[in-house]
């Protein structure tokens, strides 16, 4: 194993400029794969979703899933692409056991969307706009399971398992265009662009990416060029880098490598490397001797995809708002900072929030619950946002039993733990845990009654006008209702009692 | 009594519908005649009799039902063994496919169960369906009826010989730069390649997507329509096939009549090359078409000079790509996995077992094709000279309905003549290759037998893309003319076997 020289980031950034190349892979949520018929349900078992095409045997044929072809389609619309009028598919030509067939239809030349761009926001704001080379359709490969080798590589395995229900699975490849003038924010840059574009993909419908699933899936190219210099250095091709933080990982280990090397006179090999999370790393996988000649022509077993200009405009009207600029809408709308809104979108609750507002909770009461006591009960059990049993009709209907007080905030919090706990929705739980505000005035009257007798020098002292005294009181009311009270209208009651103004 | 193979498929589905004969009755005899005769021409690789006797019980107990049957409901056929047949070994004449029984059935397969056609067994070719002779089978060459030392043309050996040896009035072929319409031509049979996408690919092995095409091959030219008709129509399935209403190939075929037709006679396709016997029969059958009311025209189609030569980069290409799926991964041979050799070792050496020379050949060419810094000289040169070809037919049917040629230069070579020489071997598709570039449609059909060897000569038509049915109107006129003159169907020369 060699050992690696890295040069601290601050350092490298002072003497090189980076230029990143960045190539995800998204799975689409088609129902069925993108030649063949099959399934496409995750966790069947080996397989079970197979049939003649999708296994390559002799004599099958592919016919394109036209969902795909829309799905990408409005990927590159929402990329800002232009969308080609005629493209074909293409084969490329390469022997591995887990491609069926040995080669991959995909699209080489001609490629169905090309030429757009992404703006992306990094955390302070700054708006960077990502050039999109190409968006093209092509095929998953099966998965291989390498049995008997320490590292799970084919490398000192015994033998490998093939599992051919990912095979013709529909996969979008998005590449940029080379990523210049990012300099010391260019790791930020590329976990910002990884993010929106699932934001993206996600607001569009077209598949979960779910990147801790292999829905999307990220390699990442990085070179160095001394300051100055306008011309690219040679890059290396970090592969299969799938979460958000090791995007900006690999590019923040890249840059000090590519620096150390450079700095010691060396000269970066083009190669394909591994990404390792344990420690951020990467380490040399397939040098590129001589570049993979992949004899790439027209796939003459599938006709020309001709998109429709009419078709094309017409998915262009149905794009849902860009996630970005609707993030930005909703910030200005709920009145609350650039900070607040990443918390937001760190937690996944921006959409359940959207569901409880559009339930009929006011903004701030949403984002209060779901940011508050709700983020609160998943972060103890561990669970996204997402995987709590409570829906955003529920927690609106919480809001709306505060906001016509029948519930406090103490009840409000014991009703969403009913829920939470399956005991029902929350009028349910309500009911049957007895939560209600005591509001029959005769009640609530005696306890104040009884409340300002059994504390008669507080009493006096509000009578003399330490209105602020009045808090022991209400807490003395509030803990004889056993917290059912509705606390502003006690602290009325006591006052008027008292013959003092709040 | 009636010898029920010599009958044609339509008179034997006629006896059959009417209860004349029964289809276990007809099954058995073809039976018996494959029995009798095949061990000499060996044109299957495989008989399933059991199948065959089945399907062949299940129309008689349709009949006694009361049932309506299809016009070639009991009619033995021979299948191509590049078809996939559910249960049923399919090779491609392959070794590497030695033993697979495929889970699927070709469209083709299925249409003519759905036609109550009763699937004899699967014909010997050569191996993939490159060559034009049958000798590159991995299961040994086929003889020709005529002649059994001579080979029975190919791919589709061992279909048309199946036809030839009256082992079955019906076979699938399939035509790539000739396989159907060549082998017609060498055994005094009729062989069609329908337009491209005209008759469904899906389960149909590849060879090269962009050409490859299935058709119908049988002893007279309405045999053959009704055939194509069971067989060809729009597939989802296939990508390529073409979504439109076949041709009305059957009215066409009963309806013979050139009267009016202008018939275009392409120059090039004479001269060098070309045997005398072989070109008198053709002069003779241009001849026969002006007597029987068409107007002769000559047409130059400059391009098909360089037809070959696309060709063998298109089709090598497409194969390089189409193979590389015999990997000794999921069906087929594998070799040398002995728990010690990596996958990329076992994929070599079952290849390198697995795959004929002329195979390897071909994959070899093709890969080199496809490189990069050679692509553009070579497939991409390709594709403009088919382009070219695409017009000269383009330009040819604008000023005439039908193309003429004769169907492949010679007669029947002898089995070996020229195993050694790839080039030689390749000129027997001169005349057919350029309508698998252009993907219009052609048919080949006996024109009398060459004086100097008396062996069969085929007459080639060639029509517009789905204008299949011209092909019949000319052929089934020609087809009668050619009875009436000879007295009788060109098979009946042949040696008894």
């Amino acid at each position: 194993m060699t050992v690696i020289d890295l040069v601290s980031y601050e350092d490298a950034l002072a003497s090189y400029d980076p230029v990143m190349g960045l190539e995800v892979h998204v799975e689409l949520g088609t129902q069925t794969k993108m030649f063949c018929g099959c399934a496409t349900v995750p966790g069947a078992p080996a397989n079970a979703q197979t049939c003649p095409t999708c296994l390559g045997l002799p004599g099958s044929l592919p016919v394109v899933n036209a969902t795909a072809v829309e799905s990408a389609v409005k990927i590159g619309l929402a990329l800002n692409c232009s969308i080609a009028d005629w493209c074909r598919f293409a084969r490329k030509n390469y022997f591995y056991p887990d491609m069926p067939k040995n080669f991959q239809t995909s699209q080489y030349d001609e490629p169905i969307a090309f030429d757009g761009y992404l703006d992306v926001q990094l955390e302070d704001g700054e708006v960077f706009r990502v050039g999109i080379e190409r968006a093209h359709m092509e095929e998953d490969t099966g998965k291989s399971t390498h049995i008997g080798g320490a590292t799970g590589r084919i490398h000192g395995a015994s033998h490998s398992l093939l599992d051919y229900n990912r095979a013709g699975i529909p996969l979008i490849e998005i590449v940029t265009k080379p990523i210049t003038g990012a300099g010391d924010r260019a790791p930020e840059i590329a976990r910002a662009y990884v993010a929106e574009l699932r934001e993206l993909i996600r607001a569009l419908g077209v598949s979960e990416a779910r990147m801790e699933m292999g829905q999307m899936r990220c390699d990442v190219n990085l070179s160095l060029m001394p300051k100055g210099s306008q011309t690219f250095g040679t890059r290396s091709e970090t592969k299969n880098v799938n979460s958000l933080r090791s995007v900006e990982r690999a590019v923040r280990f890249e840059v000090q490598r590519h620096a150390g090397v450079l700095d010691g006179g060396g000269v970066i090999v083009q190669e394909t490397r591994h990404f390792h999370e344990d420690d951020g790393s990467t380490t040399s996988g397939r040098v590129k001797e001589e570049a993979e000649d992949y004899r790439y022509f027209p796939e003459p077993d599938l006709v020309p995809v001709a998109p429709a200009r009419a078709w094309v405009e017409e998915l262009r009207a149905t794009l849902p708002e860009l996630p970005r600029l609707r993030r930005n809408r909703l910030r200005e709308e709920w009145g609350i900072s650039e900070h607040e809104m990443q918390s937001v979108l760190n937690a996944g609750a921006l959409d359940l929030i959207i569901a409880t507002i559009d339930a009929g909770a006011p903004a701030d009461q949403a984002r209060k619950w779901w940011m508050g006591e709700l983020a609160r009960r998943a972060n103890e059990t561990g669970t996204e946002l997402t995987g709590l049993t409570i829906t955003p009709e529920q927690v609106a209907r919480v809001c709306a039993l505060v906001a016509e007080g029948s519930l406090n905030d103490k009840l409000a919090r014991q009703t969403i733990e009913g829920v939470l706990a399956g005991e029902g929705g929350p009028d349910e739980v309500v009911e049957k845990r007895g939560l209600k505000v005591v509001s029959d005035e005769g009640a609530l009257g005696t306890a104040v009654d009884e409340a300002i007798a059994g504390n008669a020098a507080i009493a006096d002292k509000i009578r003399g006008g330490k209105v602020a005294a009045a808090g022991a009181l209400v807490g003395a009311v509030m803990k004889a209702t056993r917290g059912q009270a509705d606390a502003a209208r006690v602290r009325e009651l006591i006052l008027e009692r008292l013959g003092v103004q709040g | 009594m009636t010898d029920l193979t010599k009958l044609t498929a339509a008179r034997t589905a006629e006896r059959i519908a009417s209860g004349e004969t029964s289809a276990v009755e007809v099954a058995e005899a073809h039976l018996a005649r494959v029995e009798a005769v095949d061990e000499k021409v060996h044109a299957f690789l495989h008989v399933d009799r059991e199948g065959a006797l089945e399907t062949a019980r299940r129309v008689d107990a349709k009949r006694a039902a009361g049932e309506k049957l299809g016009p070639l409901a009991g009619v033995p056929l021979a299948l191509k063994d590049i078809f996939t047949t559910e249960g049923v070994p399919t090779t491609v004449g392959s070794r590497i496919l030695e033993g697979w029984v495929p889970p699927y059935d070709a469209t083709v397969t299925r249409r003519l169960k759905d036609a109550d056609v009763v699937i004899l067994g699967k014909t010997n070719m050569d191996e993939f369906a490159m060559g034009s002779s049958t000798e590159n089978s991995a299961y040994g060459p086929t003889g020709n009826p005529w002649d059994l030392t001579r080979i029975p043309g190919g791919s589709g050996g061992g279909s048309s010989a199946a036809l030839a040896s009256f082992q079955a009035p019906l076979a699938i072929g399939t035509d790539t730069g000739g396989s159907i319409r060549q082998p017609a031509a060498v055994t005094g049979t009729v062989g069609v390649k329908p337009t491209y996408g005209g008759v469904s690919r899906y389960g149909m092995v590849a060879f090269s997507s962009s050409l490859d095409q299935g058709g119908p091959c049988a002893r007279t030219v309405l045999d053959a329509a009704l055939l194509h008709e069971a067989i060809a129509g729009h597939d989802p399935l296939d990508s390529t096939s073409v979504d439109a209403p076949v041709p009305a190939v059957v009215e066409a075929a009963r309806n013979g009549d050139v009267r009016g037709m202008r018939v275009g006679v392409v120059t090039e396709f004479s001269g060098e090359g070309y045997q005398d016997g072989v070109m008198r029969r053709f002069t003779e059958s241009v001849e026969l078409l002006r007597e029987l009311g068409a107007e002769i025209v000559e047409i130059s189609c400059p391009s098909f000079t360089k037809a070959l030569a696309a060709y063998y980069l298109i089709a090598p290409s497409e194969c390089s790509s189409n193979l590389a799926r015999f990997d000794a991964m999921r069906y087929g041979l594998r070799v040398g996995d002995d728990g010690t050799r990596s996958a990329e070792d076992v994929t070599a050496l079952t290849r390198e077992a697995g795959f004929g020379p002329e195979v390897k050949r071909r994959i070899m060419l093709g890969t080199y094709a496809l490189s990069s810094g050679y692509y553009d000289a070579y497939y991409g040169s390709a594709q403009k000279v088919r382009t070219l070809i695409t017009r000269d037919f383009q330009r040819a049917f604008e000023s005439v309905d039908v193309l003429v040629s004769p169907t492949t230069p010679t007669t029947a070579f002898p089995i070996g003549e020229r195993a050694d020489d790839p080039m030689a071997m390749y000129l027997a598709d001169l005349c057919t290759i350029p309508s698998n570039l252009a993907g219009n449609a052609a048919m080949s059909l006996p024109c009398g037998l060459a004086p100097e060897d008396g062996l069969p000569v085929g007459l080639q038509i060639i029509a517009p893309a789905m204008a299949d049915d011209r092909l019949y109107r000319v052929g089934a006129a020609v087809e009668a003319a050619f009875h009436t003159r000879w007295g009788h169907p060109l098979l009946e020369e042949a040696p008894v076997l």
